[in-house]
């Protein structure tokens, strides 16, 4: 079993790092090939991640991905449902610990630090890889509390006038200040879906992470509040790594510099989003962008 | 006829009704089922209901109120003199005649108008029940006789039957809110009673309570004090050290259960703590009286100071014991229900596990938390045993937990399990004290659940 | 907006970061964390030391109940000494002087025990138990009278907690229960091999008595077995029926809506309120007599009703509507879809359910306190109409009687009860695990 994971392994890597393939025609690597085709590394990673595999007590989620989070970058992760991509996303901070029966393998490197091993503290990790959620889940407390939520405990301010600079910073900067600032008492619960999706980025920010994972962050949300957090993405590219999974290939096409296709558990296809869009190499990932299946 | 032969005969009837039923209903369908509406046993079912429902019912009514129809009846028939004498009196008189009537021993001598009464009550009763025999037995036969002539091809038995049958479900369903009216009437009535005699400011405010009330008039202490803040005071006394006992240990239990232990330590832990739950009140009472109390009390005395052999900090002790599977298991529900995308969220902003819990699950749960807690009050308010066999009788005024306090529970057991008259003072207390009871644990119940329903809509 | 944002990228920027800061103050929130869980594992363990001290206390101070002392003595049961001239005559059988013969034996045995007070005491160590014991034997073999026979009769409740280590021969004699003359006899009786410990079957098969070596619970469990079988005749038809009703058929307004809110509070009420209802309807407005099992089985009804209502209704949601569907789609009514198809898949939660409130029924004792099932009752109660008491109830009254004997007699009276309601709890979770269906 091992043998045959290694073997793959070594397909996988000369398909995709050592043997780059020059694609020059659309769909020229068949359906049944599973191996990743396009740039799976890039310079100055801010993450790296070889070989992670999933698994739901004993069933295999997700298999053996390769890939970089560049830095000030926003890497899109598109795919049918189920294809792992929400999965691997939890891999990077770490947030499958708390679900009963997941086991993840392999690497995933962040400063020279093997981040997916027992002895590291996930604590700090987490507070360097934000996370926001497909659902909104503003804590039931105020406006406030939400965002001080994460500088309080990590101890970010040393004084109230610190944390309130803190807390007025991440709202202005996920354009919530001018909506909410007559109400920072109330609770955040009572916000508009888009509103609270925004406060859940702005309580992310508050944190100062060096990445932060969206997970579907505007499938719960209209298009004018989707259009508004696009715009939040797009700003902070400038301060932050975003891997963001979407549902929706325009989404991907509009906000990200890369996109990677899932499928199945495998990673399909990584590559500048342009081209994904435009040229995609795989037959599967040409088979999801026009629509034969999603 | 004796009521369980007269049930028995009734039963006969009625499966006789139902075979007639649905040989009848054969006869009717020219022995082919299709012509029938509905199945022909459901014709001998009507037909048996019929025999049996209005006849039982009749039945259960008049036994109901037998003995008081007939003791008014016989009371009235008394000279003059012995019914101008009083209702205690009376009371006496009338359990004397039906003592005679059953053959025991009286309390006074038989004189010629009891034993006349008494007589005049046996007839009553003999001619009542020969009366009730002729009248349930024919309504038995003429009801199930006419429901049996009438049985036709298209009539909709089964529709009747199921009728009926749904009659009587409302029936069984409506006896709950039979039971709160029940409660509240006889608390109510012999509350107002009680009122007449002691006024409601001096019950509620009255800072004494010693309902030891003398026989006759010219003794000490005759008049008795029912002063009920000393009780409330004990009871809330009580109720608190059971809180402070149950709450934090229950809670954190329960935190602890759903969110580190393992599977296996859960699987074991839970429902070895579910046993506390489940030993009965007496058993708590006997354990705080047999080793609690003594323990606490030589604890005391080595540490200097003044315990009561039945302090107050016992029955608690021992009260909290028992609530805290109630507030354990009320928590666990409540902190399940806390949904999952909370706890990733504050994970997410790398909060350690008890972070989140204390910050963002316990908050969220909060309201479901006491609204557990308001009904574990309620429990330890209204808790009887326990105190009546760990706490003292005296009425105490104090906040001293060492010291014996009494509780409204407790009182009202001691007043009504001596030997009272019905309608003194004493016994009518304790409906008082019920009622207080009643009104309390009822706001507190409905509170309580208020607040743990709307917290479950949030979430759902 | 991207300008006005690329202004606070400063703030950010200028901060020190974030991964820095979180190391600073980690140990102590790992320390804090660790804590925490202390906490947890800690209200566990004292919950589960309470458990268990209960559980040792009662058993180590009921074990011994289970076992009696007797002394072994030599009777003559000569016709003088009975006070009786015709041996044939039932009637002077039944009434001779029993007594007088087992004291005449003990002072056989002590003849050096002259004063009256000494005599006294000697016969304080055997339980008047001996008496009856003798009457019944004669009675039943008439021919014993004129021989003398070698009997086991029960010892005296002192005497017994002596043998069982309950009382300390080393306090002075001013406190202690068995004085010293009454030592040396017992003393002597040891050493003659005439006092040993047998099985207590006395315990299972006699009521209540005011002498704890006489006392048992035979009355007390046929009590509680004759008011659950009233509560359980009325309690699980109405409790169903009601639960059909409200789960099936109700419409949804108002009336149900009380209905609803009106269960959930009667499971929350006190139960001591359900006594002064049964008191003040069932006794003084029916005239019900009072301490019979009817009575206290009625109220029980009322009290556990809320109970199997909710457990039946959990059990009826539980069954999927595709078999409601299935039955109801071959032309099945409401009703015989319900009595055929859902009442059967629905039965064994509904059990459960009734199991777990015959168990509260069968603890219960302070509603029975209020209508009189706490009078002292020797006989054994033969039908529901009879005076009866009921196990919990007993044991509140064993617990408040001074004799020291009576602890152990109460403890082991908690050991029976306990053994009753585990016994009930497990086959309801038996019930449970059988006929868990998943859908």
């Amino acid at each position: 079993m091992e043998q045959t994971e290694d073997i793959k392994f070594t397909n996988a890597k000369k398909a995709s790092i050592d043997d780059p393939v020059e694609v020059k025609h659309r769909a020229t690597v068949s359906r049944e090939d599973r191996s990743t085709v396009g740039e799976i590394r890039v310079d100055s990673p801010r993450m790296s991640c070889t070989d992670v595999n999933v698994y739901y007590s004993g069933q295999r989620a997700i298999k053996d991905i390769n890939l970089d989070i560049g830095n000030n970058e926003i890497i899109a992760m598109i795919g049918p449902s189920g294809c792992g991509k929400t999965t691997f996303l939890r891999c990077l901070n770490r947030m499958n610990d708390t679900i009963k029966g997941c086991e993840v393998t392999g690497s995933i490197m962040m400063d020279d630090y093997e981040i997916n091993s027992r002895e590291i503290d996930v604590v700090p990790l987490r507070a360097q890889v934000g996370m926001v959620f497909q659902k909104p889940n503003p804590f039931p407390k105020s406006i406030w509390e939400n965002i001080a939520f994460g500088p309080r405990i990590h101890g970010l301010a040393q004084d109230k006038t610190e944390l309130e600079e803190i807390v007025v910073t991440s709202l202005q900067k996920a354009g919530l200040w001018d909506e909410v600032k007559d109400r920072l008492d109330q609770p955040g619960t009572g916000l508009s879906g888009g509103q609270q999706q925004r406060l859940c980025i702005a309580r992310t920010i508050a944190v100062n992470p060096e990445v932060i994972l969206m997970d579907e962050p505007c499938s719960a949300l209209d298009p004018i509040a989707t259009a508004v957090v696009e715009d939040l993405m797009d700003q902070l590219r400038e301060n932050f790594s975003i891997a963001i999974v979407t549902h929706s290939m325009q989404q991907a096409a509009r906000v990200s510099q890369r996109t990677a296709y899932f499928h199945l558990g495998d990673l399909i296809e990584v590559g500048i989003t342009e081209e994904v869009f435009t040229k995609p190499k795989h037959q599967l990932t040409e088979d999801y962008i026009t629509g034969r299946f999603g | 006829m004796q009521t369980h032969t007269l049930v028995i005969v009734l039963l006969i009837f009625s499966s006789l009704a139902y075979y007639l039923g649905k040989k009848r209903a054969f006869k009717v369908a020219q022995g082919k089922i299709r012509n029938l509406h509905s199945l022909p046993s459901y014709y001998g079912l009507y037909a048996a209901m019929w025999c049996s429902l209005p006849a039982l019912l009749i039945l259960f009514l008049w036994k109901s109120f037998e003995s008081t129809i007939i003791t008014n009846l016989v009371v009235a028939d008394l000279p003059a003199e012995i019914r101008a004498q009083g209702a205690d009196r009376l009371n006496l008189i009338v359990n004397d005649i039906k003592n005679l009537v059953q053959g025991n021993i009286t309390s006074g001598q038989i004189d010629t108008t009891l034993s006349a009464a008494a007589e005049h009550y046996a007839n009553l009763q003999a001619s009542g029940d020969a009366a009730l025999t002729v009248l349930l037995l024919s309504l038995a036969v003429g009801a199930s006789a006419m429901v049996l002539m009438r049985i036709k091809a298209h009539q909709r038995a089964r529709n009747a039957v199921e009728n009926i049958l749904q009659g009587l479900l409302v029936i069984c369903s409506s006896i709950a809110i039979l039971t709160t009216i029940g409660i509240l009437l006889s608390v109510l009535f012999e509350s107002i009673r009680f009122f007449q005699t002691v006024p409601v400011s001096e019950f509620l405010f009255g800072l004494e309570w010693s309902p030891q009330t003398a026989i006759r008039a010219d003794q000490v202490g005759s008049s008795g004090a029912f002063g009920a803040v000393p009780l409330f005071a004990g009871t809330l006394l009580i109720s608190f050290i059971a809180m402070v006992v149950a709450v934090p240990i229950g809670l954190m239990s329960a935190i602890y259960l759903s969110e580190y232990a393992g599977p296996k330590v859960r699987a074991t832990a839970k429902p070895l703590l579910e046993i506390l739950a489940g030993i009965p009140t007496v058993v708590y009472g006997f354990f705080a009286a047999l080793i609690v109390a003594p323990f606490i009390r030589n604890m005391g005395v080595s540490l200097g100071l003044d315990v009561a052999s039945e302090s107050a900090l016992a029955a608690g002790l021992v009260m909290g014991i028992m609530i805290i599977p109630f507030v354990s298991s009320l928590s666990d529900d409540v902190i399940n229900a806390v949904p999952q995308a909370l706890r990733d969220g504050a994970y997410g902003l790398g909060a350690t596990q008890s972070e989140t819990i204390r910050k963002v699950i316990f908050p969220a749960a909060l309201p479901g938390i006491v609204g557990g807690i308001l009904l574990a009050v309620s429990r330890a308010i209204g808790e009887t045993m326990i105190v009546v066999m760990a706490a003292g009788l005296s009425a105490n005024l104090t906040a001293n937990p060492l010291q014996a306090v009494t509780t409204v529970t407790v009182q009202i057991v001691t007043l009504l399990t001596g030997d009272q008259e019905f309608d003194s003072p004493k016994t009518l207390a304790a409906f008082a004290l019920g009622l207080i009871l009643f009104v309390v644990t009822l706001i507190l119940n409905v509170i309580a659940l208020t607040v743990v329903r709307k917290y479950r809509e949030q979430y759902e | 907006m991207s300008k006005k944002a690329s202004s606070y990228d400063d703030f950010f920027a200028s901060r020190p970061r974030t991964i820095d800061l979180v190391k600073k103050g980690l140990a102590k929130r790992r320390a804090r964390e660790k804590r925490f869980q202390l906490y947890g594992k800690l209200a566990i363990i004292l919950g589960l030391i309470f458990l268990l001290t209960l559980f040792t206390s009662i058993v180590g101070n009921g074990y011994t109940a289970f076992m009696q002392t007797y002394v072994k003595l030599d009777i003559s049961l000569d016709v003088d000494a009975l006070a009786i001239d015709d041996p044939d005559n039932i009637q002077q059988l039944s009434t001779a002087n029993y007594g007088g013969a087992v004291k005449a034996a003990l002072r056989t045995m002590f003849p050096e025990v002259k004063s009256r007070s000494d005599k006294r005491a000697l016969y304080s160590l055997i339980s008047t138990g001996a008496t009856y014991q003798l009457r019944d034997r004669v009675i039943r073999q008439p021919e014993l009278i004129g021989q003398s026979i070698t009997v086991w009769v029960p010892a005296a409740d002192d005497l017994d907690m002596l043998m069982k280590g309950k009382i300390d021969r080393d306090v002075v004699q001013a406190d202690r229960r068995m004085k010293d003359n009454q030592l040396v006899w017992v003393d002597k009786l040891i050493s003659e091999e005439r006092i040993k410990k047998r099985f207590n079957t006395g315990f299972f098969t006699s009521g209540d008595s005011r002498d704890p070596e006489l006392a048992g619970i035979r009355g007390a469990v046929m009590g509680s077995l004759l008011t659950l079988i009233v509560t359980l005749a009325l309690s699980f038809p109405i409790g169903v029926a009601a639960a059909v009703y409200l789960e099936e058929f109700a419409p949804q307004n108002k009336l149900t809506d009380v209905i609803e809110v009106n269960i959930n509070n009667l499971a929350a009420v006190p139960s001591i309120v359900f006594g002064l209802l049964g008191l003040a309807v069932f006794i003084n407005f029916f005239g019900m007599p009072r301490s019979a099992p009817v009575v206290g089985g009625l109220v029980l009804t009322l009290m556990t009703l809320p109970t199997i209502i909710i457990a039946s209704r959990a059990a009826l949601k539980s069954v999927p509507p595709s078999i409601r569907e299935a039955a109801l789609g071959i032309g099945a009514s409401p009703m015989q879809t319900i009595i055929y198809h859902v009442l059967p898949l629905a039965m064994p939660g509904m059990l459960t359910g009734t199991i777990i409130g015959m168990a509260q029924a069968l603890g219960e004792s302070a509603p029975l306190l209020m209508i009189g099932m706490v009078a002292f009752i020797v006989d054994v109660p033969g039908n529901i109409f009879d005076p009866a008491t009921v196990l919990p109830v007993q044991i509140y009254l064993w617990a408040d009687s001074p004799e020291r004997a009576f602890v152990e007699r109460t403890s082991a009276a908690i050991m029976i009860l306990l053994a009753f309601l585990i016994t009930m709890n497990a086959l309801a979770v038996i019930l449970r695990k059988r006929f868990e269906r998943r859908w």
